[in-house]
């Protein structure tokens, strides 16, 4: 017996620890099936998107009409190809530069609140780990541009980190602001401060009912202003046009990822598009109610049922972020260096300290919308 | 690590800073740091997507800013004068589409135009008034590539589908009269390869009525947007005088402010029956002679140019002859002697020389190509420019490597 019970023990702690580690293994595979399903759909969206502005009709052959599949081919395509990595590179860094750069993108999904019961990780710090861990991303992208051994690449990686840590700024100045009016870094209390009934208590039995607080993009005007701020920044920190130039294809040829093939150009592909959901997911929740359907008019659901209506709530905004990010790009020329610094050192930072400034003044005096009027 | 690296920062003070000095010593300043950024060299091309063929421009780089910029032609080189020696002037017409294979229909009237005046021929009425309306519709198409393709050198993807879309009617209307999409070959000596088909007029002024629109559109998503004037407006100034220098002609020299255009200047074919405005660049954007000056002025050429198409349908006789009575096409000698004749190119001014020997073939054919005149401005523009406007100014040059190494 007495033997039996240290066994035991160990026995229960090792099934315990290992249950722990086996649901953060499933929780992992989890966001890693869902980056890849995201990002096949991303790229698809991309491609029917672009072609209707372009007068096109865009992929229409594999999987059906609307060529549902052929992302996927396409990445069986980049799987099999030949992983070539260039002669005079910096092969350790080449080769670890796409893991860095996809772990960005990929660690800010653990925190990202899907629905009230669905995320990876409740973290308390929610906001602040998403603005950090996505900073991850560029130190890949200057591994890759440095270690390719191409002073074009190494334009678009010096271009990137430029870029990348003036739009920090910004953006994190206007993620302060409903963080500010919230009282809370964590996403879901944010979203729940968005949805917070107008008599402060909730009767269970209405499945409809108005917050008074409402989304905190309409909440003052201030908040409107951080918002718009978030997204422009936010724009720029997934590349995306018409802040693309790390990877300006008519200047310096796709950049940092120009000797990249195969595999490799998969993991930075994926890091794009698993970017423009993070920063589109973290607009829908902070600024946009999350998974409430309408401003100020909110859903009272539980249960899987419920979880669903708001899985499917919060991807459609989501969805619907991205595909602006999606017309803008292909709607706007290209930004040079210098004006895109104009325009975060000039503008957006001193826009986002002030409507951070004039926020905390008017939470200070509880004023909301313009004072004297509302 | 093979690498040439962008930028060293060196202290030229390694030494502690002594505390006893012998007479006459100066004291080293305490703290001297020299940051020195090395000057980067990186070849634009001849594989590069926005040098608009194989054009190679060895740049010189400070950060992002060019100090120096060579262009590097010749990589398409395909010995074109020579070939005008050894084949016939007939068999010559078809090479000449190959050199601004954008304006493949310009490059045959140039040449026929030049033969045609060493060998004193006449050409029909009706064949040059189907010369005029296929050589403006061209034309309008080699400058739907150069503003379209120019959008996509700053970056703006959409307007050049949207620019395709006309121009491949354009081509569809080519092809239509004369069987080829690009290399035309329809324009010969002593007149053109064959009638209009039946419809063709109709369908062009179908064409032109939805076209003029449709640049008010392009107009909305590329010409005013504001990243568009930013990127452009005060970029690459080429002043009139430099612009003479160089010897530029064409939409560049315009887009400087001078009025000059050889349909108006010489006119050749019927261009002196033909009401058209020779648009400038006035600087509204910006300075006069910038890239979006340069740029506006081909898109107010394109309006010009079908302007043009619709007043020579009009114009033009039901029925007459298309091809000169004395030219007998399997036998054509040219008369001794030698001529030049410059066309307006949708590049600038494209000129043939000719020099016969009374022979089939020319016993010299020297063509003054636009893009290579335009080209040797690069040198003088790019320094100082940022590494984005480098390629918003060969853009907005607009080049056909074909027609620079001939």
């Amino acid at each position: 017996m007495d033997s039996l019970v240290p066994w035991l023990k160990g026995a229960w702690a090792w099934a315990t620890g290992s249950a722990f580690a086996f649901s953060m293994v499933l929780s992992v595979l989890a966001v890693v099936a869902f980056i890849s399903v995201w990002a096949m759909f991303a790229v698809w969206l991309e491609r029917k998107a672009s072609a209707d502005f372009q007068v096109r009709i865009g992929p229409n052959r594999v999987g059906g009409r609307f060529g549902l599949l052929q992302t996927l081919a396409d990445g069986l395509k980049l799987a099999f190809k030949e992983d070539l990595i260039p002669k005079d590179s910096d092969r350790f860094l080449f080769a670890l530069a796409p893991a860095i750069a996809f772990c960005g993108a990929f660690a800010a999904f653990a925190a990202l609140p899907f629905t009230p019961a669905l995320s990876a990780v409740d973290v308390n710090l929610g906001v602040f780990f998403v603005v950090a861990v996505t900073a991850i991303g560029v130190i890949g992208v200057l591994m890759a541009g440095w270690s390719s051994n191409n002073k074009w690449s190494l334009y678009g990686a010096m271009r990137e980190a430029a870029q990348l840590v003036s739009y920090e700024i910004p953006s994190a100045l206007a993620l302060m602001i409903p963080v500010l009016v919230a009282g809370s870094f964590n996403m879901k209390e944010i979203v729940a401060f968005q949805c917070q009934p107008t008599d402060g208590a909730l009767d269970n039995e209405s499945l409809v009912y108005w917050s008074s607080k409402g989304w905190l993009a309409f909440y003052s005007p201030w908040t409107f202003i951080a918002f718009v701020v978030y997204y422009i920044a936010s724009l720029a920190e997934c590349k995306r046009a018409p802040f693309d130039l790390p990877e300006a294809e008519s200047e310096l040829v796709s950049g940092f990822h120009t000797e990249y093939s195969g595999m490799r150009f998969s993991f930075f592909f994926l890091e794009e598009y698993g970017m423009m959901f993070v920063v589109s997911a973290v607009a829908a929740l902070v600024f946009l109610g999350g998974w409430q359907p309408l401003p100020w008019i909110s859903l009272n659901m539980g249960g899987l049922l419920g979880n669903l209506v708001f899985l499917g709530v919060f991807l459609a905004k989501t969805t619907f972020l991205v595909w602006v990010q999606i017309w803008l790009r292909w709607t706007l020329p290209r930004l040079r260096v210098d004006q895109v610094m104009v325009m975060g050192y000039k503008y957006l930072i001193p826009v986002s300290l002030f409507a951070l400034l004039m926020m905390a003044a008017y939470e200070h005096w509880g004023v909301r919308y313009l004072p004297g009027l509302f | 690590m093979a690498h040439s690296v962008s930028s060293t920062v060196s202290s030229s003070s390694a030494a502690p800073a002594k505390t006893l000095l012998l007479p006459g010593e100066q004291r080293p300043p305490d703290v001297h740091i020299d940051v020195r950024t090395q000057e980067l060299q990186i070849n634009m091309g001849p594989q590069h997507p926005s040098t608009h063929g194989v054009l190679r421009v060895a740049i010189w780089v400070d950060g992002e800013i060019v100090t120096r910029a060579e262009p590097d032609i010749g990589y398409l080189h395909r010995c074109a004068e020579k070939i005008g020696e050894s084949v016939s002037c007939i068999q010559y017409v078809p090479y000449t589409d190959r050199y601004d294979y954008l304006a493949a229909m310009n490059n045959n009237l140039g040449y026929c135009l030049a033969v045609e005046k060493v060998a004193e021929v006449e050409v029909p009425e009706k064949a040059q008034y189907i010369r005029v309306a296929a050589v403006e519709l061209n034309r309008i198409a080699s400058h739907l590539m150069a503003v379209g393709t120019y959008g996509l050198d700053l970056g703006a993807f959409t307007p050049f589908f949207y620019a395709f879309r006309e121009r491949e009617e354009i081509l569809r209307l080519l092809e239509w009269i004369c069987g080829a999409r690009l290399t035309y070959n329809f324009i010969r000596i002593g007149g053109v390869m064959r009638d209009m088909p039946a419809g063709w007029v109709e369908d062009v002024r179908k064409f032109l009525d939805v076209f003029e629109q449709r640049l008010d559109e392009f107009n909305d998503l590329l010409t005013h947007n504001h990243i568009f004037v930013a990127r452009t407006a005060n970029v690459g100034v080429i002043s009139p005088e430099m612009a003479l220098q160089y010897g530029l002609t064409g939409p560049n020299l315009r887009g400087s402010g001078l009025r000059y255009d050889l349909r108006r200047e010489q006119p050749y074919l019927m261009y002196d029956r033909f009401t058209f405005d020779v648009p400038v660049g006035t600087g509204i954007k910006g300075t006069v002679g910038d890239c979006w000056d340069r740029y506006w002025v081909r898109m107010l050429e394109m309006k010009e140019s079908a302007r043009i198409v619709r007043q020579a349908l009009d114009q033009m006789p039901a029925t007459g002859e298309i091809m000169a009575k004395n030219v007998r096409h399997l036998a054509f000698k040219s008369k001794a002697g030698e001529g030049y004749f410059g066309i307006e190119n949708p590049r600038g001014e494209l000129g043939y020389y000719v020099i016969s020997d009374g022979g089939a073939n020319s016993y010299r054919s020297r063509i003054r190509a636009p893009s290579f005149c335009n080209l040797s401005i690069l040198e003088a523009i790019l320094p100082g420019t940022m590494l984005a406007d480098a390629v918003a100014i060969i853009g907005s040059i607009d080049i056909v490597l074909g027609e620079v190494d001939r």
